[in-house]
């Protein structure tokens, strides 16, 4: 295979295994060329694409303009704090307006869930989901899954538990997908009222118990807690939450030997994980960020349908 | 039978009265407006009849001719919204539809919650092509703060009361509502729907909207506020109609205060008899967002039981209309509503009756006679001296829903491009032919 089965990437609910596969090896390859003294190649000359961010966003736009640049693409942002329909422009004639300046690409961030699947009816150009609502965060899974297959060199069989706010969590519900189509072991764990109505549908372990979700694990997946959540009455306090679910160093003792920590940032320090853990050897938390630059290339280049040598 | 005076006549179809029998191929005369007759053909009346000018016979061979259909759920968006939907463009959407009586709810911009709106309203629907009866606002604005001059609204004709769109949180505002009701025997209808627990929600809760990650209301907003109005009713003894019941368990709270004898009526909207939450993850349609929310199978289940064991009385299609510009948009930003007057019939017979589900009697029942005396509406039926409001149905006749086509001003159904059975032939109302296909 080396041509993915839709020229969209909107999440990974339906992605299918040899796509994911085929992004993973083609990242590989980006990786190495990040490497380098002269970290561009001239893959995507002449592709202009557009980072269109309703909602505010720094690594993850910072990531994908890199990985553009890198790709010799030509790059443009639109970034605003709002996306009511409800005050000026609506989404759709927004990207119009955007793609009648000759795009090919949009990676699109908004609030809403399935805004990527709508830009897909407004306009031509390749959609690339880079976090829409609760609903998928396709790349950041991605880079995630990347990750655990460098450091065990499979994901088939791995042990991995999702910990934090199941119920909002895009990073979450992407990781969850793709890494079951790829065969892991995925458990979530949260407080009970951020765990989803029916849950348990998506087939996999739930717990509340973060010390007995630990057991036998290989990787933990640690997600930020919103504040506002707390201020919703979703949880008592901070304080409670960090008892309850905070990643300290004497929970680690249950996990699996050479386990890995994992976190897509940004961190709240010393509420969901300990500074302890999070710096800790068997933390990955900075490749993460590294190896998402090789995924994100990997998937622009993909989609883009060009053939030329990746590097 | 001494035959009276008549100056048109219905031959031919397969009538159904729910009122007076069903099934029966007989010639319905007119007189002035009004049904003078249903009799089965004598020869001399078939001479009579051939007597009369052409354009006065209808021929209705194969047909079903039914009591004009009663909607008593329909939002006409005028005053305030007119450029999606008005009291003239409803009402032709309702003729389209077979529907001959519609009820309009009072969430108009402003609210119908005083006289002046009423007859602003009932003014606007003198000439239009269905009757349109006016349901007035429970509390002043909508806002379920002080009981609007309900008095004042039925002195001019309200027929009842509703917050539509609204739930009237407050158990002090809805008990005080229900005693004044008493007073004049009009039904308090109400959106049940707890707005603690819906707070924010685009979409039913279940694995659909944990799937999604869009926030969802969970079924038991519905229950919780029907189960409270059941208990508010048994206190002051008013008569409730509980609007689009979409859920298991409230579906189940009217039939037990059904059994109990208290005065409850419920409806059902076809779209809750017949989508499922499972439709929105497909492509985000926002014509698929609408209050109450497209539930899971077993509610949707347990709405199509109600309404074949007669818990869930009359069907309704709580029509909606909605811009095209404002449902043009991200799932969660759109509006919510759906319009339905004109492919209610198409898609009950297509679901319900084309399944065996429901007979064909049973749905018209549904749509005439069962609606009209919640509402103590003079309507419903093909009694002799009663106005002459029929529809004829073409019953297993294919047709496609194509929006473009509607009467509607507004295009805002999740049907789009369905398969339906049974289409409107002819809408007669008080003896005008108001549409024909």
């Amino acid at each position: 295979m080396s041509q993915l089965s839709s020229r969209h990437l909107l999440g990974l609910e339906d992605t299918p295994e040899s796509d994911i596969t085929l992004i993973l090896n083609t990242a590989e390859t980006f990786s190495e060329v990040i490497e380098r003294t002269i970290k561009k190649v001239p893959t995507l000359r002449g592709i202009t694409i557009v980072n269109l961010f309703y909602e505010p966003s720094t690594r993850t736009r910072i990531s994908f303009e890199l990985a553009e640049k890198r790709l010799s693409a030509d790059t443009v942002n639109f970034s605003t704090s709002t996306s009511s329909v409800k005050k000026g422009e609506s989404l759709r004639d927004t990207v119009q307006n955007i793609e009648a300046m000759k795009i090919d690409m949009a990676v699109v961030r908004h609030s809403s869930p399935g805004a990527p699947y709508f830009l897909t009816n407004c306009m031509d150009a390749n959609i690339i989901n880079a976090g829409d609502g609760s609903h998928e965060h396709p790349t950041q899974a991605l880079l995630d899954m990347f990750t655990m297959r460098r450091k065990y060199g499979r994901l088939k069989g791995l042990r991995v538990l999702l910990v934090g706010d199941v119920k909002h969590s895009r990073v979450i519900r992407s990781n969850l997908w793709g890494l079951q189509t790829m065969g892991a072991d995925v458990a979530l764990c949260g407080p009970s009222t951020l765990l989803p109505r029916e849950v348990e549908q998506f087939g996999c372990d739930v717990y509340t118990n973060l010390d007995e979700a630990l057991e036998g694990v290989d990787v933990v997946n640690v997600m930020r807690i919103q504040l506002e959540r707390q201020q919703a009455g979703l949880f008592p306090s901070q304080r409670e939450y960090t008892n309850l679910f905070g990643l300290t160093k004497h929970r680690l003792k249950r996990l699996n030997k050479n386990f890995t920590i994992m976190h897509p940032g940004p961190i709240n320090r010393g509420v969901e994980i300990s500074s302890e853990v999070a710096d800790s050897e068997n933390s990955v938390i900075l490749e993460q960020v590294t190896n998402g630059q090789a995924v994100r290339m990997a998937v622009l280049y993909l989609l883009s349908g060009r053939k030329e040598e990746l590097a | 039978m001494v035959t009276n005076k008549f100056d048109g006549a219905i031959r031919g179809g397969k009538v159904i009265d729910p009122e007076f029998g069903f099934g029966k191929d007989a010639t319905i005369l007119i007189n002035d407006g009004k049904i003078a007759g249903i009799e089965i053909e004598s020869p001399e009346l078939k001479k009579q009849i051939e007597k009369l000018p052409k354009d006065k016979i209808v021929d209705a061979s194969g047909k079903l001719v039914v009591p004009g259909l009663v909607d008593i759920h329909v939002h006409l968006r005028e005053p305030g919204r007119e450029d999606e939907e008005t009291v003239v463009s409803g009402c032709r959407a309702a003729a389209a539809g077979g529907f001959t009586t519609i009820c309009c709810m009072p969430n108009t911009t402003p609210r119908i919650d005083s006289q002046e709106a009423v007859k602003f309203v009932q003014d606007r629907a003198k000439d239009a092509d269905a009757r349109v009866f006016v349901v007035g606002a429970i509390t002043k604005n909508i806002e379920g703060k002080e009981l609007a001059e309900i008095g004042d609204l039925v002195k001019v004709g309200a027929v009842a009361i509703t917050d539509d769109g609204n739930y009237v949180q407050n158990p002090e505002i809805m008990r005080r509502a229900m005693e004044y009701s008493r007073m004049f025997d009009i039904p308090v209808m109400e959106h049940a729907e707890d707005q603690f627990l819906s707070v924010g929600s685009v979409m039913n809760e279940s694995f659909q909207s944990t799937r999604l990650g869009l926030p969802g209301t969970p079924s038991v907003a519905e229950e919780i506020a029907v189960l409270r109005d059941i208990a508010l009713s048994r206190l002051t003894g008013a008569r409730i109609h509980i609007q689009h019941i979409s859920t298991k368990e409230a579906v189940e709270a009217i039939r037990t205060a059904k059994k109990e004898g208290l005065r409850v009526t419920c409806e059902a909207t076809p779209h809750h008899l017949i989508l499922t939450d499972e439709e929105i993850g497909k492509e985000f349609n926002t014509n698929l967002r609408v209050n109450p929310p497209l539930r899971s199978a077993r509610d949707r289940d347990a709405v199509i039981e109600g309404l074949i064991d007669g818990t869930i009385d009359c069907i309704a299609s709580d029509h909606a209309p909605h811009s095209a510009e404002e449902k043009d948009c991200e799932f969660d930003q759109a509006p919510p509503g759906m319009i339905g007057l004109e492919t209610t019939l198409g898609l009950i017979k297509a679901f319900l009756i084309d399944k065996g589900l429901l007979s064909w009697a049973d749905a018209i029942r549904k749509m005439t006679i069962s609606p009209a005396k919640i509402l103590d509406l003079n309507c419903g039926t093909l009694a002799v001296g009663a106005e002459a409001d029929i529809t004829i149905i073409d019953p297993d006749k294919q047709w496609t829903v194509k929006p473009k086509e509607f009467f509607s001003l507004s295009r805002n159904t999740p049907f789009d491009g369905y398969k339906l059975s049974a289409q409107v032939y002819k809408t007669i109302l008080g003896g005008r032919i108001v549409f024909e296909k």
